[in-house]
């Protein structure tokens, strides 16, 4: 299956990575296009195979059309005609698209009829635009930084102003206290001693009553206490642990929204949602092969396009000779959602029957860097939610009947989860 | 007033000079305990530097040490594939169409696999060719994972590489080729046409090739005598499901008579539709599966089964036979023959007698009567061995004739009587190589062992009847570095394409006729409209006396001398010929009959055991033991433990084959006695003497109490005659209890202690077993073992009651001549002399008794007694009618094993699946691979039992769910139910009221098991009708 994309997939880029490249040789003085339509041109119609200043499916493209002229003498209607239709003029024998069709491996360009000669002119003029060099990075784009940290330094300054002001009255008191006793002494007064009561504590002691309900106090508190311990053991609600390779499903599913299930396909189906296979990783990152995004301190441009490494390596994609080395490892992640295996779940139950979406169990994925167990998947909160869950019969033959048979039963107009006998023991446990 | 009494401890205080007295006056014991015993060597305990505080020190280090890293959760790894096969999705199973052809087992099947390993066979019900999946059909997947599988080419004892061994065996072809001498391929039955083919080519090739079929377990006999009839080697084909009036001598055609497979047909006609049933007699010594079975049962010795077969046929087909018979058997033969002059075309007669004039006269008799059942013109392939041409080889092995052998299939030194002169034989060629699975009894004696793959590995045809083709198709990779005999075939005639290339070449050229090769494969079968010649490569040795027919019934009577006691050896359902012996579910699968696992035995009547001095005994702990006898015959003895079986005719014993294994084995798997020595010229009945030897047996039998006690409701039983005539209250009456003086019966809601619970909407689920269509074959609790991941405990844990099966087929004897007559004699008990003498007689099967089983398996009560007992309600019930177990939240009280009324809970005395005692699959990393990972692997100190597949119902609901669908009728499935291809067992919705099941707890023959308990179980049981009508 892979094998298959690949090919399909580099074909069509390499039509297109023709046509560009002769396009652009020849009118090096044409330059009437606007580069700017060009860019949204590009990434439409051009960018799943091509790279201004990387060879991917097809070749490089910046400055196609120069280049085109200079080495092989082809001028723009060339490219016109390339874009338009490639394997026609693969068919006319023309050398130099013969020879590009045989250099990246006999896979044929996409056809784009639809592209008119203006449009073309306006990509080619976005591809002879001067690289820009990246401006160094500055190290706090926003400033945030700077504005918390002093926010912090100024409550604190406060905070300890105040504090020191507290002890320079109690001082005082003191002082003051300290000076009139002095004062009564010198002038002779009898200052009245406390009477000798029982202590506050030691009447507490001998108040049996009062005791044992301490005691009881005392004991079922720690009771509660201990039991909230042991019934947290084995629960790893917030469990993150570091995966071999830091996938980020903030980028993936939050920033460029991926559907979940584009990965996950098997929760649709089967019982596990299924971590993707890398063949799947590869749909995408044959062509994405850097980050390109908001980026923090502590993840750089660098550090994701390290990760973006390592699926390379581990998927044996050789991405300078832009093919499969055929030597892969299988990456070893580290399983965060952890069921028993004496309990029963499945994916498609709850994703395609219920309708359930994914956020529900597995918390705001869409925002974590780091993916962690976000519900504490214990049997109370199943059933909580199976309790307060409504199931959804709508255009579901299967629920017809039984849903208007039970829900007359229960005089309710929706049925929850477990009215339907989602409570039963037996339908998680066997 | 004090007492004189003088109070006594013993008798040795009566006696005055006793030091023993004197000494016991002072100390606890007579004797000094010796505790230096259990001490051990007081040198080595003081020499060692560990002192007693020390070693506490230890102790609670190891102990906090262990409780400290037992606090850190496990980290699970969750590894993806790198490339996901297409037709893969984790935690979906694929299904593939493919077919067992392993020389005794012919089947197509249907083999589920999850995550690319087969799991479990199922019945593939587009192709029926060959009877469906019988117990070890069932159990062959667990044979894939088999850890002492030989995992490489092997040259004696050193591993080599395919290349060597194809350039050095190739050699060795050719020089023998050149030499002009003897090569001999020895195997199995193949019935494969591509097989035959690569043979034939193998032969053009090297020249001297010799191809014998080798079937461990000989239909010899049958095979000659229809080759002689109809000049084709097969076997007639028999639809049981077209005979009304079937006899049978001595052939046990619902086990593994001429390969079986025909109990699907059987059943049809067993259950009475519009007041008619067939009529089944059975004339055989061994109680077989068949036996039990039957209408009418005769015992009789075997020599007395030829006179009786010739007599059969003089009556029929005419002519006059000498010998005689007792009156009581003579009198039985006439009234068959009378039957089945009667029922004509409708009925059939068929023939176990491993005797060409035997198989001849059975042809001749069916021939006669235009038996519709008999069917010679697609004859069954699936045997085609030949004993003469063995022998010969044999022969010609010992007196060095034979250069080259290649064996596959075939295990010749377990199974072969003369095995010595074979491998004497096997010592004198210049190459010999055997194909197996194992380092087998034959293969260790080789020069190569060629690993083989197993046949879910591997590529196949087969041509199970003629005309009836069925492919066979990997459904995993090779596990091991291994290679089937048709690839190596191709290798030796130098063609480079893969088997696989070439069975499709050879379907598309000869078989197929334009029809899709694709679509063939996707059913595992295809049934020809051309009838195809393939050469018969296997030399058939020429026969010296011309054919049976014409005298044959006078040859057989003359034949039929019989010495002593006579021995028939049979094959057990579960064992067949053996070469499943170390699978461990077929081990612990008790015997349909004598409901004893792991072992083989010798069925003696009681009348001989008594005679000879044998016995069987219960001990301490209720478990079976028996003694041993010597059996000899020819001069060769086997020492076989004896067990006294109910129905055995006098003067006859049987021993099973299939045991005794020693090579290639697990320890625990090396059970029973190899009754293969006294299988001499493939003949299965032999003449034997029999003494007691020194002694005792130990039996691990699931059953120990053998007859009803007259307890008629337990299994509800009756005659075709009073079923027909009388009504539902006479044969099947509800239980009453009285209330307020009246007979109320007990399904009754008003004499309910409990409130009945709304079922009405959803699903509710019924099991229906009908006691009419049960062969008691077994293969449901196979499927069940395979299907929900049950454990095999072991032969001592089975000895003590601790058996696991959540499906068990109970087998119940006669006391009195019938059921009937048992029921009579209890209700005729009055008083206490009366009572105990009679109670006591009705423990004792009868000489021939009748026999019935029973499948039982968790009621799933809807008012479940386990329930109400269970104190932490681990046990409770579905609205969908199951009775639901949390394996997490039981504790082990076993409250509920002890009340429920029908024993069906099973308790984890162990971790089977993690303590090295139990040396089985699931303590075995290969052998782990077979579990079932939609059902959880209980552990130690839970209650366990029949779910009734909640697995399987609630993924036929989701799939419903999600396809947004209704739910057929004929969906919802148990592993049993699909298990079962004899219609005993059906599975359905009883609140869709056009369901079967809704239809058949209507139906008349209805009953409950225990009904008088109140316990309302959603499984039904069919009362079984006897066709008692004589002619």
């Amino acid at each position: 299956m892979r094998k298959v994309i690949h090919r399909k997939l580099s074909k069509n880029f390499l039509r297109l990575g023709l046509v560009f490249l002769l396009a652009f040789t020849n009118t090096l003085s044409a330059q009437e296009g606007d580069p700017a339509k060009g860019k949204s041109l590009f990434n439409a119609n051009c960018a799943a195979c091509h790279k201004l200043d990387k060879k991917m499916t097809g070749p490089a493209l910046r400055n196609v059309e120069a280049r085109l002229a200079e080495e092989e003498g082809l001028d723009r209607e060339w490219l016109y005609a390339w874009i338009k239709n490639s394997a026609g003029v693969i068919k006319s024998g023309d050398a130099y698209a013969n020879k590009i069709y045989k250099e990246y491996g006999g896979a044929a360009m996409t056809a784009f009829p639809q592209l008119s000669n203006e449009d073309i002119d306006n990509i080619l003029a976005y591809t002879a635009e001067e690289k820009k060099v990246a401006p160094p990075t500055p190290p706090n784009p926003d400033g945030g930084t700077d504005t918390a940290t002093s926010g912090g330094i100024s409550n604190e300054i406060i905070l300890g102003a105040l504090a020191i002001l507290f002890i320079l009255l109690a001082a005082g008191l003191y002082l003051v206290n300290k000076t009139l006793r002095r004062f009564a002494s010198a002038q002779g007064i009898d200052l009245p001693e406390s009477s000798s009561r029982t202590p506050l504590w030691k009447a507490f002691i001998q108040n049996q009553f009062l005791m044992l309900v301490v005691a009881i106090f005392f004991l079922l508190s720690s009771a509660y206490f201990v039991y909230g311990y042991l019934s947290q053991i084995g629960v790893d609600q917030g469990y993150q642990p570091v995966q071999p390779i830091h996938f980020s499903h903030k980028i993936h599913a939050g920033d460029n929204g991926v559907d979940c299930k584009y990965c996950h396909s098997s929760a649709r189906v089967s019982k596990t949602s299924g971590i993707p296979s890398l063949n799947v990783c590869m749909n995408c990152h044959k062509s994405i092969y850097e980050y390109t995004g908001e980026t923090s301190p502590e993840y750089s441009k660098e550090f994701y396009d390290g990760e973006i490494k390592k699926l390379y390596a581990a998927a044996g994609w050789d991405d300078a000779e832009q093919k499969y080395t055929g030597e892969s490892s299988p990456v070893k992640w580290v399983r965060i959602h952890n069921l028993p295996d004496f309990a029963y779940f499945n994916h498609s139950q709850h994703v395609t029957v219920a309708g359930v979406e994914c956020q529900t169990c597995h918390g705001p994925v869409e925002e974590m860097e780091v993916m962690y167990q976000h519900a504490p998947l214990t049997m109370g909160w199943c059933i909580n939610c199976h309790r307060e869950t409504n199931i959804d019969v709508k255009d579901n033959a299967y629920y017809t009947k039984i849903h208007e048979e039970l829900s007359k039963k229960y005089g309710v107009d929706e049925l929850t989860a477990a009215q339907m006998g989602g409570l039963e023991c037996g339908k998680c446990h066997y | 007033m004090s007492s004189n009494k003088k109070y006594w401890k013993s008798v040795e205080e009566l006696n005055e000079n006793s030091s023993i007295v004197e000494t016991l006056k002072q100390n606890e014991f007579v004797a000094e305990i010796p505790t230096d015993e259990f001490l051990g060597d007081k040198e080595t305990l003081e020499s060692s530097s560990t002192t007693r505080r020390d070693f506490l020190k230890y102790v609670g280090f190891s102990t906090a040490a262990a409780s400290l890293a037992a606090c850190e959760g496990p980290v699970k790894k969750s590894i993806p594939y790198v490339v996901q096969p297409v037709e893969i999705i984790p935690g979906v199973a694929n299904y593939y169409a493919t077919t067992i052809a392993n020389g005794f087992d012919f089947a197509s099947v249907l083999v589920k696999t999850r995550e690319g390993r087969p799991i479990k066979i199922e019945n593939n019900t587009m192709a029926t060719t060959n009877g469906s999946a019988n117990a070890r059909v069932n159990a062959s997947v667990l044979g894939l994972y088999d850890s002492l599988r030989v995992q490489g080419p092997k040259k004696g004892d050193a591993s080599i590489s395919w290349s060597d061994f194809d350039s050095e065996t190739t050699k060795k072809l050719t020089d023998i080729a050149a030499a002009n001498k003897d090569i001999v391929l020895l195997t199995q039955t193949f019935a494969s046409p591509s097989t035959s083919k690569l043979i034939s080519e193998f032969k053009e090739k090297y020249g001297n090739v010799r191809h014998v079929v080798y079937d461990a377990v000989s239909e010899s006999a049958a095979l000659d005598a229809y080759q002689a009839k109809y000049g084709e080697r097969g076997l007639a084909n028999y639809d049981f499901a077209k005979a009304m009036t079937i006899v049978s001598v001595g052939a046990d055609f619902l086990g593994d008579w001429q390969g079986g497979g025909f109990d699907s047909g059987y059943s049809k006609n067993r259950v009475p539709d519009h007041g008619k049933m067939s009529r089944h007699v059975q004339f055989e010594s061994n109680m077989s599966l068949t036996g039990a079975n039957a209408d009418k049962r005769v015992p009789l010795t075997p020599s007395q089964q030829k006179i009786a077969l010739a007599k059969l046929h003089s009556q029929i087909v005419g002519g006059s036979v000498s010998g005689d018979l007792p009156t009581h058997i003579e009198d039985a033969v006439k009234k068959a023959a009378s039957q089945l002059k009667k029922a004509g075309s409708n009925g059939v007669v068929v023939t176990g007698i491993n005797d060409v004039n035997a198989q001849a006269v059975a042809i001749e008799i069916n021939e006669a009567l235009g038996s519709k059942a008999f069917d010679p013109k697609t004859p069954i392939k699936t045997r085609q061995g030949n004993d003469k041409a063995v022998a010969q080889l044999v022969a010609d092995m010992k007196a060095g004739k034979v250069a080259a052998i290649i064996m596959s299939g075939v295990n010749p030194i377990y199974t072969l009587a003369n095995a010595s002169d074979f491998a004497e034989g096997l010592k004198k060629t210049e190459l010999s190589v055997a194909f197996s699975m194992k380092a087998d009894e034959t293969s260790t004696q080789t020069q190569y062992i060629a690993a083989a793959p197993h046949y879910l590995e591997s590529w196949g045809d087969v041509e199970l009847k003629k005309g009836h083709y069925a492919l066979m198709q990997p459904t995993i990779r090779p596990l091991f570095d291994t290679r089937q005999f048709q690839e190596a075939l191709l290798k030796w005639n130098g063609n480079d394409v893969s088997y696989h290339d070439y069975i499709k070449d050879a379907w598309g050229t000869s078989i197929l006729g334009g029809s899709s090769f694709n679509k063939a494969l996707h059913d595992g079968a295809y049934v020809g409209t051309i009838a195809t010649e393939v050469e018969d490569t296997a030399d058939v040795v020429e026969e010296e006396n011309a054919t049976p027919f014409g005298n044959a019934a006078r040859s057989l009577a003359a034949s039929a001398k019989s010495e002593g006691l006579e021995l028939t050896l049979y094959t057990k359902v579960g064992m067949g010929d053996g070469q499943q012996a170390n699978n461990p579910w077929l081990q612990e699968f008790p015997d349909p009959i004598t409901r004893t696992s792991w072992d083989n035995y010798l069925t003696v009547s009681k009348a001989d055991a008594d005679r000879i001095g044998l016995t069987n005994k219960h001990v301490a702990n209720g478990a079976l033991n028996g003694s041993y006898a010597n059996v000899t015959v020819n001069g060769v003895t086997v020492t076989a433990p004896v067990m006294i079986q109910p129905g055995q005719a006098k003067g006859s014993v049987g021993l099973a084959l299939g045991y005794g294994r020693t090579a290639g084995l697990k320890e625990e798997m090396q059970t029973g006695v190899n009754a293969y020595a006294l299988y001499q010229n493939a003949n299965n009945v032999q003449s034997v003497t029999i003494e007691p030897a020194t002694g005792e047996h130990e039996f691990a039998s699931v059953q120990l109490h053998n007859t009803l006690m007259g307890r008629g409701d337990i299994v509800r039983e009756t005659t075709l005659e009073i079923f027909n005539t009388k009504d539902r209250d006479v044969w099947n009456k509800v239980p009453t209890v009285s209330l307020n003086h009246e007979e109320t019966p007990v399904t009754s809601p008003d004499v309910d202690l409990w409130d009945e619970f709304d079922r009405s909407i959803g699903h509710h689920f019924n099991l229906s077993i009908d006691l009419n269509a049960c062969t008691g074959c077994g293969a449901c609790v196979i499927a069940c073992h395979a299907e929900n991941n049950v454990p095999v405990v072991g032969k001592t844990e089975v000895r003590r009651s601790r058996d696991m099966h959540w499906l068990r087929i109970d087998r119940y004897y006669s006391s009195e001549e019938s059921f009937e007559g048992d029921d009579n004699k209890k209700d005729n008990i009055s008083g206490l002399g009366s009572s105990l003498s009679e109670f006591g007689e009705l423990e004792n099967a009868s000489e021939n008794p009748q026999v019935v089983f029973q499948p039982v398996m968790c009621q799933h009560c809807n008012h479940a007694p386990c329930e109400t007992v269970c104190p932490v309600a681990a046990t409770s019930h579905g609205r969908q009618g199951q009775n639901h177990m949390a394996y997490n939240r039981c504790v082990g009280t076993r409250y509920c094993a002890n009340n429920c009324p029908y024993k069906v809970r099973r308790f984890n005395w162990f971790l089977y699946n993690g303590n090295d005692e139990f040396d089985y699959h699931m303590n075995d990393d290969l052998g782990r691979m077979v579990l079932n990972p939609d059902v959880v692997v209980r552990s130690r100190g839970v209650m366990e039992k029949c779910s009734m597949c909640i697995q399987k119902t609630q993924k036929t609901i989701l799939d419903a769910k999600r396809d947004g669908r209704e739910i057929k009728d004929g969906e919802f499935q148990t592993a049993c139910s699909a298990a079962c291809s004899n219609g005993a067992m059906s599975f359905g919705d009883i609140n869709d009221k056009d369901s079967k099941v809704a239809k058949l707890l209507k139906d008349d023959r209805m009953y409950h098991l225990l009904e008088s308990v109140g316990t309302k179980p959603n499984v039904q049981y069919h009362t079984k009708v006897r066709n008692t009508t004589e002619a």
